[in-house]
């Protein structure tokens, strides 16, 4: 039941912050009532998220990790605009697999992410242990770089109770 | 001060809408599909990036750039989301790049594909208000 309350202020919070308004009582009303229906329909959905072991990420590393990623893309992006306007058109492209070592379904959910983010590689499909990456060119498949991602996010993952017990199980 | 930023709003103003005109070019020059993709991130990273990093330049610390704040972390979260699954809905349905030098869905996988978590062990599975 907490949890659905917190959802609910949550969402409330979101409300007045992107409303700007907290004197007028109808937009704050109107702001109640949507903040509980969409919470009464989260509940009839059960479709509260449920991430095992609640937030599993530090922080602080996640705060250092995103601007890391920054600087990646950054590069990437550069790299995929040289070989747009290069008069060549690609004719190397890649299907890859890529070691996930990932233990959380939201470290999973992070490096499949920041690997379609940047620009070069799409992650296609996930299997139990890998990801299929595809990539635009040999340098954007360099295997090394994806693996020092995938070590990046595994260090975000703090060890949980629920990950201690399924590597127990 | 103010000449400082609006020199700085303009430069990222510009160098994001460069970044949109060569991922447009992209999409139209590239060869297959798969390469497309590749030329709408760039798009999806660095042009909407540097065109929100000018507007909140503009804007100052205010509540629109909490706003804004707000929109890069969706479209951070959609944008790869949305290729992802474009890209995956292509490969199950057999397409494959144009060009494959390496390709290495066709080589058996080493696992069986993974099953959600919540199948596996429902009996266990703690719900809260159930």
């Amino acid at each position: 039941m907490a949890k659905y309350i917190a959802h609910g202020v949550f969402l409330f919070a979101l409300w007045l912050l992107m409303s700007g308004i907290y004197d007028n009582p109808l937009i704050v009303g109107f702001g109640v009532i949507s903040s509980v229906l969409a919470t009464w329909i989260v509940y009839r959905l059960d479709l509260f998220p449920t991430v095992d072991g609640a937030p599993s990420l530090n922080p602080w590393a996640l705060i250092k990790y995103l601007f890391w990623l920054v600087v990646e893309i950054g590069k990437a992006d550069w790299a995929v605009t040289k070989v747009i306007i290069a008069p060549e058109t690609p004719k190397r492209q890649r299907l890859i697999k890529v070691a996930a070592r990932q233990n959380t379904d939201i470290g999973r959910m992070m490096f499949a992410n920041s690997i379609t983010i940047t620009p070069g590689t799409i992650s296609v499909e996930t299997y139990e242990k890998e990801f299929l990456v595809h990539a635009l060119t040999g340098e954007a498949a360099d295997m090394g770089g994806l693996e020092a991602m995938g070590k990046r996010v595994c260090d975000l993952e703090t060890p949980t109770p629920a990950r201690a017990s399924k590597e127990a199980g | 001060m103010d000449l400082l930023i609006d020199i700085l709003t303009w430069a990222s103003f510009i160098s994001g809408s460069f970044f949109l005109f060569i991922g447009s070019l992209g999409m139209i020059r590239l060869r297959d599909f798969w390469a497309r993709l590749h030329a709408a991130s760039v798009i999806d990273s660095a042009g909407i990036g540097l065109l929100f990093l000018g507007m909140m330049l503009q804007t100052g610390l205010s509540l629109i750039t909490v706003k804004t704040l707000l929109i890069i972390g969706f479209l951070l979260i959609t944008g790869p989301t949305a290729s992802h699954a474009v890209a995956n809905a292509a490969f199950s349905s057999g397409s494959r790049p144009r060009d494959l030098v390496e390709d290495a869905s066709s080589t058996k996988p080493t696992a069986k594909k993974r099953t959600p978590r919540r199948a596996k062990k429902p009996a266990t599975k703690k719900n809260g208000n159930a």
